[in-house]
């Protein structure tokens, strides 16, 4: 069976060893995670975990009803129709052009957020595969250090 | 009322209505040790080793249905605890067990026998807690054994630090439990089980395929009663054994690896795969791309995990099977018609009679098989029979004829040695009236050996008929089939003398090696009503037969030689 990509949203109870029983479950049963996001629901007792995962369509599945059996998931949402970000941060040498680093950053939604002695910092937040290529684009200017935030998606 | 943490675990199991705990005191669990010493409300039977209590719970557990209780402390206590989790586990058993944490202070710290309790049990607990504050404590324990005993069952760990059973609190019970992301799903979905029932009626060839969930939802009487309107075909797997009862002429026997010819010429040849409670477990559907090629799949489980897992179904159904079944058999009544399935029923028969459960016995030496068929025969259908595992498990499930559901007690999911004496002193503690053996090979036997101490103080007699070839026998039968005979280290021929080390722990050792020998030394045992036990020398090179290669389709079976096949030794 050919392997898909799919972004899952997991509803979770923000107790403290709940990301263990996620990240467990993915280790111990062999599931694949490419990003895994974390961070607690505004004015509530949840926490709101990303997750992009690859498999098949029997793995998929099973992903979703072994996270659904765990005592402290509230909800799985499978995403379809979605919108998906991701942040990244670059950090380049002072020495390449700021304006050029700047007009890159901005054609994905970015800017330089930090600039000092020895180095700027660019920040991208953008589809996971406009980021994909905004890193390609940032090849040319000597990237000393790439940061990645993982997906975050929200159903459209 | 106030009162401290070890106080309040004492007063939430005598809520849940627990009457025997198993367990081993230590460091971190002394408080709780403390007000067991204090309180009435419930035995507790001290084992000579941490798994031992956790098996002897489970045992308990799958004897009456009811959640089993096991006690350990932090550390190696927890640690020695873990196998009797995984044990229960992968069979599904409710249960709950406490341990004893270093305080939570010290958490964190590599302190004096810590260890991360919590993390360590996780895959191998149905869900678990660490408390960390005292005024959570009654609604974990609530919590814990409705997480245990609904849905699909299963083990739930309570660790406990130790400055928390000191600590002292206002302790309410709590009268009901809710976690709002823990609901399983208990009714069928309507629609699907009409369509499953039109399936059924639209069969010519439906089988039964009968799983331990019908043994934990108690819902074997349901299932007997579709299969008599119906007459239709059952075979069980060997978590379910005696759901049918032996003697029922629709049920085939034991499909799998070590299932007999009709079950899995049944499995092979049917249209209609009703699935009760079953997990389509590697050991019983052998090469999955032969497995039931011509059928529909009908499954039926608590778990929809387990649904679609291995097999692609047609009918899913998620729910209780007791549930379930009840609308099936309302569905069914009076549209289903008997002698539709004929013609399926004479297929299986001469299936059945071509190569029946079968093996040869000798007047030489005792045969596994036979000691089992007579086992059978002067205990029937009273005795609770638990086993450990390997060859002895095998022949047991394959010969002993089971007649109710909680009659057989093993562990078929983790497959667990040194499961079957404890889990028969579990069960001897639940069912006091009943004769329980523990069928058990001269390897397992090994492996709780020291139990024997526990029976003998607490005066649980279960027998331990011992079927001993002197081998590491399952593991000597692969090795004589696919590694040409080269028996690495599964020669077990130093061993102890049973019969005395029996008698050294206050129990009672029998040396047999003839079949008169043998129905003596079981009378005699059961008179004594002392631990026993029973020292049987069996024919060395027997195998389990028929057995379905692994990974194998499983219609291709190695069936047993109709002439014998021992190479004489004793």
């Amino acid at each position: 069976m050919e392997n898909v990509r799919r972004v899952i949203s997991v509803l979770v109870e923000n107790e403290s060893s709940v990301l263990s029983r996620i990240s467990g479950l993915f280790a111990g049963r062999g599931y694949n995670i490419e990003t895994l996001t974390v961070a607690p629901v505004p004015n509530s007792n949840l926490s709101h975990i990303t997750i992009v995962t690859k498999g098949s369509a029997r793995v998929l599945e099973q992903i979703t009803k072994q996270l659904h059996k765990l005592v402290p998931v509230y909800k799985v949402i499978e995403h379809d129709e979605m919108v998906e970000k991701e942040m990244v941060l670059v950090k380049f040498p002072i020495e390449e052009s700021l304006a050029d680093i700047e007009a890159l950053c901005s054609a994905y939604n970015g800017g330089i957020v930090n600039v000092g002695v020895n180095i700027c910092i660019g920040m991208v937040a953008d589809e996971p595969c406009r980021v994909r290529h905004f890193l390609e684009a940032t090849q040319r200017y000597n990237p000393i250090e790439i940061v990645r935030g993982g997906v975050v998606a929200i159903e459209r | 009322m106030k009162m401290n943490g070890a106080q309040m675990v004492c007063e939430a199991l005598i809520a849940e209505g627990v009457k025997t705990v198993f367990g081993y005191p230590g460091g971190a669990i002394m408080n709780v040790y403390d007000e067991i010493y204090k309180q009435d409300g419930f035995e507790h039977i001290l084992n000579r080793h941490e798994q031992a209590s956790v098996h002897a719970a489970d045992g308990y557990a799958r004897a009456t249905g009811d959640v089993g209780v096991a006690m350990v402390t932090s550390g190696p206590g927890f640690t020695n605890a873990v196998t009797g989790l995984a044990t229960a586990y992968m069979d599904s058993i409710p249960m709950v067990v406490i341990s004893g944490q270093v305080p939570l202070s010290l958490i964190g710290t590599d302190g004096f026998q810590e260890i991360d309790a919590v993390g360590i049990s996780r895959p191998c607990t149905k869900h678990n807690y660490l408390v960390r504050e005292l005024s959570e404590l009654p609604r974990i324990m609530k919590e814990a054994f409705h997480i245990a005993r609904t849905g699909r069952p299963g083990p739930v760990l309570v660790d406990i630090p130790k400055d928390i059973t000191a600590e002292f609190g206002e302790f309410v019970y709590p009268e009901s439990v809710d976690i709002p992301s823990f609901k399983p799903t208990v009714k069928g979905n309507k629609r699907q089980i009409e369509k499953a029932i039109e399936a059924i009626l639209k069969a010519k060839k439906p089988l039964l395929y009968i799983g331990g969930g019908v043994t934990l939802s108690d819902s074997s009487d349901l299932v007997r009663k579709i299969a008599e309107m119906g007459q239709i075909p059952a075979v069980e797997t060997l978590m379910a054994r005696g759901v049918m009862g032996a003697k029922n002429p629709l049920l085939q026997g034991m499909l799998g690896m070590h299932g007999n010819y009709s079950s899995n010429m049944a499995m092979s040849e049917t249209d209609l795969v009703i699935s009760l409670g079953a997990r389509f477990d590697d050991r019983v559907t052998g090469k999955l791309s032969e497995f039931a090629k011509y059928a529909d799949i009908i499954h039926v489980d608590i778990d929809p995990a387990n649904i679609g897992k291995l097999v692609d179904v047609d009918y899913p159904i998620v729910g209780d099977l007791a549930n379930v079944l009840e609308k099936f058999i309302e569905g069914l009544e009076g549209k289903i018609k008997p002698e539709r399935y004929t013609d399926w029923r004479e297929v299986l028969e001469r299936y059945d009679n071509l190569h029946p459960q079968s093996y040869v016995d000798s007047d030489e030496v005792i045969k596994p098989q036979w000691a089992i068929e007579r086992i059978g025969e002067l205990l029937g259908e009273q005795a609770i029979i638990t086993s450990d595992v390997g060859q002895h498990q095998m022949w047991a499930a394959q010969h002993y004829p089971f007649d109710r559901p909680r009659q057989w007690i093993n562990s078929g999911g983790l497959g667990t040695m040194g499961f079957g004496f404890p889990a028969a002193l579990g069960a001897k503690k639940a069912f006091p009236e009943k004769t329980v053996v523990n069928i058990t090979g001269d390897g397992s036997i090994l492996m709780n050996v020291q139990e024997l101490v526990t029976a003998a103080e607490y005066k649980i007699p279960v027998i331990n008929i011992i079927l001993n070839n002197h081998f590491l026998g399952m593991v000597r039968q692969w090795q004589t089939f696919f590694y040409e005979e080269r028996y690495s280290e599964t020669d077990l021929s130093f061993q102890p003398n049973f019969k005395a080390l029996a008698e050294a722990c206050h129990g009672i050792g029998y040396d047999v090696t003839t079949k008169a020998e043998f129905d003596a030394a079981i009378k005699d045992a059961i008179e004594k009503d002392k631990v026993a036990f029973i020292n049987v020398q069996v024919a060395r090179f027997e195998n389990v037969l028929p057995m379905v290669p692994a990974a194998g389709a499983l219609y291709n079976m190695m069936l047993p030689k109709k002439e014998d096949n021992t190479k004489g030794e004793k």
